[in-house]
C-alpha cells in the first residue's frame, strides 16, 4: 500500500473512461430511438386494410399540417389509421415504458435484480379489482368502469403491501418481497373465487382480461395512461442518483445521505402508479417490467441515471414488438399480449438466472 | 406496526447543514446511557462513549461484547431502547440523513453492492451527500485520493461483487475516506486483510486522527489497537470495562478474566507499546482460566 503524499499524478484515468461509456450509451439510445420509430411505422402499416410506410407517415405529416407524402390510398385508410392502428401503437410505447421504468425503480430500491412489479401486488391487485367489477357488474359492465376497479385495487394493495411490511419506522426488503408474496396468494385466492363465482361470459372475460391485450386501445385511453405515466417517469428520473447509492444497502445508502425511507415511498408510489394505470387498460402483461431493465444494466451498466431512461425506451421496443406479433403471427387472431411476453420473457429470465449463477454463485 | 405510513414531506436543508472542522480535541460524538436491545435481548446496558477530534478511539473485546452494536447505535442503524447519542451536541433525531452523512461516516463490517458497480462508482457515492455544495468541487481529488490512500487505484474499473474479500474493504474504505467527514465509524477495517495491509489501513486511520479527524474503530486485533490507538475501551457483556490508553487498559488482570482465556502482555521489541499473547504450552492443550 502507498502511504505516500498523494500528488498529481494519481488522479484516475477518469475522463477518457467516461467519453468511451458515454460514446455506448450515445449508440444505445440512438439505436432504441430508431428501431422505436420503425417498430412504429411497421406495426401502423400491417393490419385488415393495407397501408404502406409511406402511407403513414404521409398521414402523419398532413395532420401535423404539412402537405408532404401520400394519403393513405383505400378509402377506410385514414380512419384506421387514426382510430385503431395509432391509438394502439401509442398505447403499446406508452404501456411498455410505464413497465420498463416501474421494473427499473423497483430493482433499484430493492437492489434486487429479481424484483418485479408483480412482486408487489400491482398486477394481481389490479386484477382482483377488475374481476370483481366484471363479477358484480356483468359481462356488459363498461370498459371505464373495469379500468378504474383495476387501477384502483392495484393502488390499495401496493400501499397494503408497503404498509403491512413497514415496522419501526422502517421497511426491510425481505419483509416487503414475503409480504408480497402472501398478499399476492390472497390476491389470487380473490381472483380465484370470482371466476368460480362467475357466469360463464362474464368468466370468459375474467381470464381474458388476465391475459392481456392493446386490442381496445382508444385515444381516451391514451390521454389516461400518458399522465400517469409521465409523471411516473420523471419521479424516476429525479430518483435515480439515490437508486445507486441504495445499491450499496439500506444502511450505507442512509449513511450516505439517503432519506432511504422516503426514497422507498415515492418509488414504491410511482411503481404503484405506472403499472396500475398500465393493467388498468391493458390486463396484466408479464415480465416486461423483470426483463428490460436486467439488458439494459448488460448493455449499459447499473448507473440508475442511463439506466431508468434506457429502460423507457427499451420497456417501449419490446411491447410494440410483442403487440405486433400478438396482431400478425396468426392471421386474423388477436393474440393475447401476456402470453407472448411471457412466453418469451420466462425463457429470457431463466438464461439470465443461469448466467447470473454461473458469474457470481447465486444471489446470496 | 405502522399502518399509515408517512407521507412523504420535501425537506429543505438546514442552514447550518455545511459542517465547520471543530478545534482539535473536540467532543464530536458522545453516546450517553445507550441501551439497545435485539429482540427480547438487552445487547447493551447503559454504555457511554465520546470520542474527540485528534483520537483514535478502538472498541476491544470478546465476540458478542457489544462492540459492533456500540457502533450501530453511534451510526444511528439500530433503534435505542435507553440513553441518546449526540453529534455536535444535536441528538441523531435532529439531523437529517444529509445533514449527518456530512458529519460522519460509517464503515461497515460486510461490503455488499447490489449490482455490478465498478470501484471507481463505489468510491464516489461517497461524494453523494456534498453534490451541489461548493465542497463538491473537491470531488476528484478526494476520490483519486482515497484511492491511492488505500491502495486500490488499480482496482478501479473492476466490477466490486469481482473483487475478493480483501479488496473489497479497502474499496469500502476508500468510499468512508472519500465522504471527508469529521467523524469515522470503522467497524473492523482489518478483518479481511492481510498483515501487511492491516498495517498500512491502520496508518492511515492514525493519519486521518493526526489530521484533526475524530475515529472509532472496532478491533479483533489487541496489538493494533495498542499500536495505534490514543485510547482502548474493552467491552464486556454490552458494558465498558475499561477505558483508557493502551498501557492503561492492557493488563493480563483484565484480559484474562474479559477473553476467558489467559494471556501475556509483554512491549513491543521495537516501539514498547503492549504486545499481548495467548499463554501456550509448547507440548500441551492451552487450559482456560476460570
Amino acid at each position: 500500500m502507498s502511504v505516500n503524499e498523494v500528488t498529481e499524478s494519481t488522479g484516475l484515468p477518469d475522463r477518457a473512461l467516461k467519453k468511451a461509456g458515454a460514446g455506448r450509451t450515445t449508440v444505445v439510445f440512438v439505436l432504441l430511438v430508431a428501431v422505436l420509430v420503425v417498430l412504429a411505422i411497421v406495426s401502423a402499416c400491417l393490419g385488415q386494410v393495407p397501408t404502406g410506410p409511406a402511407e403513414v407517415v404521409g398521414s402523419l405529416l398532413h395532420r401535423m399540417g404539412l402537405d408532404l407524402g401520400p394519403l393513405p390510398a383505400h378509402p377506410a385508410g385514414e380512419v384506421t389509421l387514426w382510430e385503431v392502428r395509432f391509438p394502439r401503437v401509442v398505447l403499446a410505447m406508452l404501456v411498455g415504458a410505464a413497465l420498463g421504468c416501474a421494473g427499473a425503480l423497483l430493482q433499484g430500491i430493492f437492489a434486487n435484480p429479481l424484483a418485479e412489479p408483480g412482486v408487489i401486488g400491482v398486477s394481481s391487485g389490479a386484477a382482483v379489482g377488475a374481476s370483481a367489477v366484471i363479477v358484480l357488474g356483468g359481462v356488459f359492465t363498461a370498459g371505464w368502469a373495469l379500468a378504474g376497479a383495476a387501477l384502483l385495487s392495484g393502488l390499495l394493495t401496493t400501499v397494503m403491501v408497503y404498509a403491512l411490511s413497514r415496522s419501526n419506522g422502517r421497511t426491510e426488503v425481505v419483509t416487503v418481497i414475503l409480504t408480497g408474496v402472501a398478499v399476492n396468494a390472497v390476491a389470487g385466492g380473490l381472483i380465484a373465487l370470482f371466476t368460480f363465482v362467475a357466469s360463464p361470459a362474464a368468466r370468459d372475460q375474467i381470464v381474458f382480461w388476465q391475459l392481456g391485450s392493446l386490442g381496445g386501445a382508444t385515444w381516451n385511453i391514451v390521454a389516461v395512461v400518458a399522465p400517469l405515466t409521465l409523471a411516473g417517469v420523471v419521479v424516476s428520473a429525479l430518483l435515480a442518483p439515490k437508486l445507486d447509492l441504495l445499491a450499496l444497502g439500506e444502511s450505507v445508502a442512509r449513511h450516505l445521505g439517503v432519506d432511504v425511507e422516503r426514497v422507498r415511498q415515492l418509488a414504491i408510489l410511482a411503481v404503484a402508479v405506472l403499472v396500475s394505470g398500465a393493467t388498468a387498460f391493458t390486463g396484466i402483461i408479464m415480465f416486461v417490467g423483470l426483463v428490460v431493465p436486467h439488458l439494459m444494466r448488460l448493455a449499459l451498466g447499473p448507473a440508475h441515471r442511463t439506466l431508468v431512461w434506457a429502460s423507457v425506451l427499451a420497456g417501449a421496443v419490446v411491447l410494440l414488438a410483442a403487440d405486433l406479433g400478438a396482431r400478425t403471427l396468426v392471421e386474423n387472431a388477436d393474440l393475447p399480449l401476456g402470453m407472448i411476453t411471457a412466453l418469451i420473457g420466462g425463457p429470457v429470465f431463466f438464461l439470465m438466472l443461469r448466467r447470473t449463477r454461473a458469474r457470481q454463485g447465486g444471489w446470496a | 406496526m405502522n399502518l399509515l405510513p408517512r407521507l412523504p414531506v420535501p425537506r429543505l436543508p438546514g442552514r447550518d447543514d455545511l459542517p465547520s472542522r471543530s478545534a482539535p480535541g473536540t467532543v464530536t460524538m458522545r453516546g450517553t446511557g445507550l441501551r439497545l436491545r435485539r429482540g427480547d435481548r438487552e445487547i447493551l446496558h447503559g454504555v457511554d462513549f465520546a470520542v474527540r477530534t485528534g483520537e483514535v478511539v478502538a472498541l476491544v473485546g470478546p465476540n458478542g461484547a457489544g462492540k459492533s452494536t456500540v457502533l450501530a447505535a453511534l451510526s444511528g442503524d439500530h433503534p435505542l431502547s435507553g440513553g441518546s447519542v449526540e453529534i455536535e451536541g444535536r441528538p441523531l433525531d435532529g439531523w437529517s440523513s444529509l445533514a449527518l452523512a456530512r458529519r460522519r461516516a460509517v464503515l461497515p463490517q460486510q461490503h455488499t453492492v447490489g449490482f455490478p458497480f465498478t470501484a471507481r462508482q463505489v468510491v464516489q457515492m461517497g461524494r453523494a451527500a456534498w453534490a451541489r455544495t461548493p465542497r463538491q468541487d473537491d470531488d476528484e481529488r478526494l476520490v483519486a485520493e482515497a484511492f491511492a490512500t488505500c491502495d486500490v487505484t488499480h482496482l478501479a474499473d473492476r466490477p466490486f461483487p469481482a473483487l475478493s474479500g480483501g479488496e473489497r474493504a479497502r474499496v469500502a474504505l476508500a468510499r468512508v475516506l472519500a465522504q471527508d467527514t469529521e467523524t469515522l465509524l470503522l467497524d473492523e477495517p482489518t478483518a479481511a486483510l492481510d498483515l501487511g495491509h492491516q498495517e498500512a489501513v491502520m496508518q492511515v486511520v492514525r493519519r486521518r486522527a493526526d489530521d484533526g479527524h475524530a475515529v472509532v474503530v472496532v478491533l479483533h486485533d489487541l496489538g493494533l489497537a495498542a499500536a495505534y490507538a490514543d485510547r482502548i475501551c474493552v467491552l464486556e457483556q454490552g458494558r465498558i470495562v475499561a477505558d483508557g490508553s493502551p498501557t492503561e487498559v492492557l493488563t493480563e488482570d483484565l484480559l484474562g478474566r474479559v477473553y476467558q482465556y489467559p494471556v501475556t502482555v509483554t512491549a513491543h521489541p521495537e516501539t514498547g507499546t503492549p504486545l499481548v499473547l495467548p499463554r501456550r504450552s509448547p507440548h500441551s492443550a492451552p487450559t482456560t482460566a476460570g
